[in-house]
Order: C-alpha cells, then sequence, then structure tokens
C-alpha cells in the first residue's frame, strides 16, 4: 500500500521542497502471463481494473496502453458528469457513475474535484421544452433530484445567459440537475491508475497491442509491442480503437469513429458557475477552476482518426454558444483539440461478452463517456470476474443490435453529451 | 477542411458544400433475397460498420450543386481524398487492391460475386 496523501504528507513534502514525494505508479515490464488484461489505460479501462482488483480481488492484472495513460478521450472531455438521461438502463448505469463520482475522492485518495455545480440544459423550441419534460417525468420514476426550472430561474443560475425573448431560439426553460457538474479529467485517471497500482495491478504504458491471439473461439493472449502477454481474459477498453483491436480477433463492431473537438478560452473572472447545455444550437460551457471557460459542440459528420476536426464543426459550435451568451463574442480562444469517439447507431454504450470466449468488450461511449467512467468500471469489472453481464451492464450487450432492442439515447440527447 | 470533388457535375467545394453519408456499398439484404434474411445479416445491414484507420470508402452528396450522391475513397487518418466514383460503381482497381481488413473481405466477395454472375 502507498502512502496516503494528506495535509500531513503535504506539509511533511512541503519541508523537503517536494524532492520525496513517492512515484503515483510504477512502470513495470510487463509478465509472461496475467489473469486477465485490460487494453486502453482511459478512464473506464483503468477504472476497470481498479475495481477488479478492489471489489474482485484479482490482482494479477494488467493494464496496456499504446500511449499514455489518460490520453485519449478521458484527457480530452469537457468534463461534464450528469446522469440525468431518457431510458430507464442509461439512468442506472449513469447515476450509477454519478454516486461513484461523489465520494471518488476519498476512495481513491485523490482529489478528483468533483464538483456537483448542476446542469443546466436550456429548452429553446418547443419540442425540446416537451422532450425535457418526457425525461424530467422519467428521470422522478427512477428517483433522480432532477427538476424543470422556469426562463426566470434560468436567468438566475445563469446571469450571463441571452434571455430575450424575441431571439431565434429563446429559452422557453430548462432542464436541470443540481447534483451534475463536472470533474477534473485527469485526476480521474491517475487516481484510479494509482489505486489501481497499488493493489498491484500492472500500468503498461507505450505497449500497443497489435495482434490477439486465439486458441478455437478462445482467447489466449496479446502480441504487444513489448512481447506476448498470455492471458484468457481481455477486455477492450479502446473508445475510438475500439473496431481495430476487434477487428484482431475477428469481431465486427456496430462502431464509426469520429472526432468530437473542444476548446477553451483565455481565463476570465468567474462569469457562470454552473454547466449550461443547448442542445437545440449545439453548444455546452462550463468554467473551469482556472477561470477558462470550456466549451464543446457537436461531432464531425464523417470517420475520423486523426484528433483533428473540422473547421465548421467548431464554427458551428462557436456561433451558437456567443447566440445563447453574447458576452463571450469578444473572448479569445486558448486551445482547441479532438478526440476520436466511437459513436454507436443508438448512442448507447456496448458492455460486455463478446462471441469469442474471454474477450470482454467496453465501448461505444462516443461523446458522452467521461461522465460513466466510475459505474462503467463498476459493472465491467464485475462482468468479467464472473463471466457473465452485471445486471445493469445487460441491456447495453452486443447482441441488443440483433434482437433489435435498441436504448436509443440519440434522439434524448440531439447533440454530443 | 476537406475539399471534394462531384464526379457527376464537377462541382467542386469544401466540406460545407457536401453532405457527408456514412460508408459506401452497403447493401440491404432485403433486396436481393427477402425471403432469407437472417437475423445477423440484418444487424449487419443496419449497424456494423467498417470502420478503418486509414483507406476507408464512403458516400458523400452534391448538397449545392447536381444533388446527386456519389462514392469517395478517403483516408482517415490523413484525410486525403483518393477519388471520387459514381454512386452504381466500385472503386479504381488500384484502390481496391490497396483496401485492407473488412474492405478487403467486401470487394474480394462482391467482385467474386460479380464475376458468377
Amino acid at each position: 500500500m502507498k502512502p496516503r496523501y494528506s495535509v500531513f504528507s503535504l506539509a511533511r513534502n512541503a519541508m523537503n521542497y517536494h524532492k520525496d514525494w513517492e512515484r503515483a505508479w510504477r512502470s513495470p515490464a510487463p509478465k509472461r502471463e496475467y489473469d486477465a488484461v485490460i487494453v486502453g489505460a482511459g478512464g473506464h479501462g483503468l477504472a476497470t481494473a481498479y475495481y477488479l482488483a478492489k471489489n474482485h480481488k484479482m490482482t494479477n492484472i494488467a493494464v496496456v496502453e499504446k500511449g499514455w495513460l489518460g490520453g485519449g478521450n478521458t484527457g480530452r472531455n469537457t468534463t461534464i458528469i450528469r446522469s440525468n438521461y431518457l431510458q430507464d438502463p442509461s439512468i442506472a448505469i449513469y447515476e450509477l457513475a454519478r454516486s461513484l463520482y461523489e465520494d471518488l475522492a476519498q476512495d481513491l485518495n485523490y482529489n478528483v474535484m468533483f464538483s456537483p455545480r448542476g446542469v443546466l440544459m436550456l429548452c429553446q423550441t418547443e419540442h425540446e421544452f416537451r422532450a425535457f419534460k418526457r425525461t424530467a417525468h422519467a428521470n422522478r420514476l427512477a428517483g433522480l433530484d432532477c427538476r424543470m426550472v422556469t426562463p426566470a430561474e434560468v436567468k438566475e443560475i445563469v446571469p450571463i445567459i441571452n434571455d430575450d425573448p424575441n431571439c431565434r431560439y429563446p429559452i422557453l426553460g430548462a432542464y436541470y440537475q443540481p447534483r451534475g457538474g463536472t470533474g477534473r479529467h485527469d485526476a480521474v485517471a491517475w487516481g484510479y491508475a494509482r489505486g489501481a497500482d497499488s493493489m498491484g495491478v500492472d500500468v503498461i504504458q507505450n505497449c500497443e497491442v497489435t495482434g490477439i491471439q486465439r486458441e478455437g473461439d478462445k482467447v489466449v493472449g496479446l502480441e504487444t509491442t513489448k512481447g506476448v502477454i498470455r492471458t484468457k481474459k481481455i477486455g477492450v477498453v479502446t473508445a475510438g480503437h475500439v473496431s481495430t483491436i476487434m477487428d484482431m480477433a475477428g469481431v465486427r463492431m456496430p462502431i464509426e469513429s469520429q472526432c468530437l473537438q473542444a476548446l477553451v478560452s483565455e481565463p476570465i473572472k468567474p462569469v457562470i458557475d454552473c454547466v449550461v447545455m443547448a442542445n437545440t444550437v449545439h453548444g455546452y460551457m462550463s468554467q473551469s477552476d482556472k477561470g477558462e471557460l470550456v466549451i464543446g459542440g457537436g461531432t464531425d459528420p464523417y470517420n475520423n482518426y486523426s484528433q483533428r476536426g473540422s473547421f465548421p464543426a467548431l464554427e458551428h459550435t462557436i456561433t451558437a454558444l456567443v447566440e445563447t451568451f453574447p458576452i463571450i463574442s469578444r473572448l479569445r480562444m486558448l486551445r482547441m483539440w479532438g478526440g476520436i469517439v466511437d459513436m454507436t447507431g443508438d448512442r448507447s454504450p456496448i458492455i460486455g461478452k463478446t462471441p469469442v470466449e474471454g474477450l470482454y468488450v467496453n465501448c461505444g461511449w462516443g461523446t458522452g463517456g467521461f461522465k460513466a467512467i466510475p459505474g462503467s468500471g463498476y459493472v465491467f469489472a464485475d462482468t468479467i470476474a464472473n463471466d457473465r453481464p452485471h445486471p445493469i451492464a445487460e441491456p447495453f450487450g452486443l447482441n441488443r443490435f440483433v434482437e433489435g432492442r435498441l436504448i436509443d439515447e440519440s434522439v434524448a440527447a440531439a447533440v454530443a453529451h | 477542411m476537406l475539399v471534394l470533388k462531384c464526379p457527376v457535375c464537377g462541382a467542386e467545394g469544401d466540406e460545407t458544400d457536401f453532405h457527408a453519408g456514412g460508408q459506401a456499398h452497403v447493401r440491404r439484404p432485403a433486396t436481393h433475397d427477402p425471403a432469407n434474411v437472417s437475423d445477423d445479416e440484418q444487424r449487419d445491414y443496419l449497424f456494423i460498420r467498417h470502420n478503418p484507420k486509414g483507406l476507408h470508402f464512403e458516400r458523400w452528396r452534391c448538397d449545392r450543386g447536381c444533388g446527386k450522391w456519389f462514392h469517395a475513397a478517403r483516408n482517415t487518418v490523413t484525410m486525403e481524398f483518393r477519388a471520387f466514383y459514381g454512386i452504381t460503381e466500385l472503386p479504381p482497381a488500384e484502390l481496391i487492391a490497396e483496401a485492407k481488413g473488412p474492405w478487403a473481405e467486401y470487394f474480394a466477395e462482391r467482385l467474386k460475386s460479380e464475376s458468377q454472375a
């Protein structure tokens, strides 16, 4: 077990000019064999490893990562956390994740800066107003703490919003989840990595998977750039690159990889203390603790592996947000970046077993994976350990595409979420 | 910004002048043999998608030109367009030869079935 982070360890290390901090995780060479190997050290992969070790006592496991941990979509999102989805299976998994976020910092002994500052989803057309009302009813039946708010309340929560009733998309109200918010995405990856590592999990970076070894219908190992690793259980959690990995095992996926962009402005004084999502005009915004406005929008409409998005998509997002928040029109943007998201037809994730024995997949989180990291890792670890889908993961199996049993969130959250 | 050229009317423009229509060459099984469509075939048709990192084949529509759908071959890493070709056509032979993975399998099967017919 690693020394715990605390105010005392901080003070002690300050005395030594912070020269003696222990490394948060090791960088071991891969062993020849593991009980299970997770491919992809993003938030979902590391959370899976963490819960495998913590809840299921599987510590002889590894997480292999092509680049550096948390360097993919985990470090590229806009850190929004909410659970107010329309469909029951979605509510169950996203709410599990959101509730785990509440005490994740204590659980991991790592400050993930979860900030339940509230998520406000604007209703800017009559249709959207009704759709969110329907979601509100569904969420209340499921016991979620959410409510509709009036335009006057919206203005009170977000004073900088454009409340002109004569604009093209006036604010007709909003759907509010006060317990939603943001977190620090890097810290989530780092905290899970440190937690898993301290229980004996090997997190192996710069180790690209080049092949999946099968014997008949079973997996027996992985070929990587650091040699062959024998294992009977493989969990693939590679988001935008899930199709390329699954192709190695001969499993075709209902996934298309597209680029989703985000950007931040120059830092300014606090102007907005919640997350605002404007789905009709395609944009969402919050303010980081550093003062930057964090902005995201929709994906490019075509496949892309380059982590660089198209300018029209960005322009569209900015146009929408300038309409919604006229005050930001003169702000300069500091950085922009893209992440490759794995889109499914129904915009819901895929979690569970595959036709190949010992091969498990957790992907398809598309544009909304960050908020789900703890819940996703929790149920996926259970699925791998017990070789059957966790009850919350069960509706998200690959077989739903054969049975036509879709979990349609694409209409409920028309924009990226 | 992607720059495209419509093979039908010859109009050139950027991606905002065209509409991306997803994967090319998706065939509806019920069109060919309505009586014998398995659940798996229907799933493949509706949901399974080629998602290569590299050479990809897709449909686009000439939105602000002739309005016709056409095909394009594009690299999903470099974003470079390799060819534009008609909606009823297969890609140029050299690109078929270059295709990998599921696309290579698809073209092999397609060419085999067409040579038999």
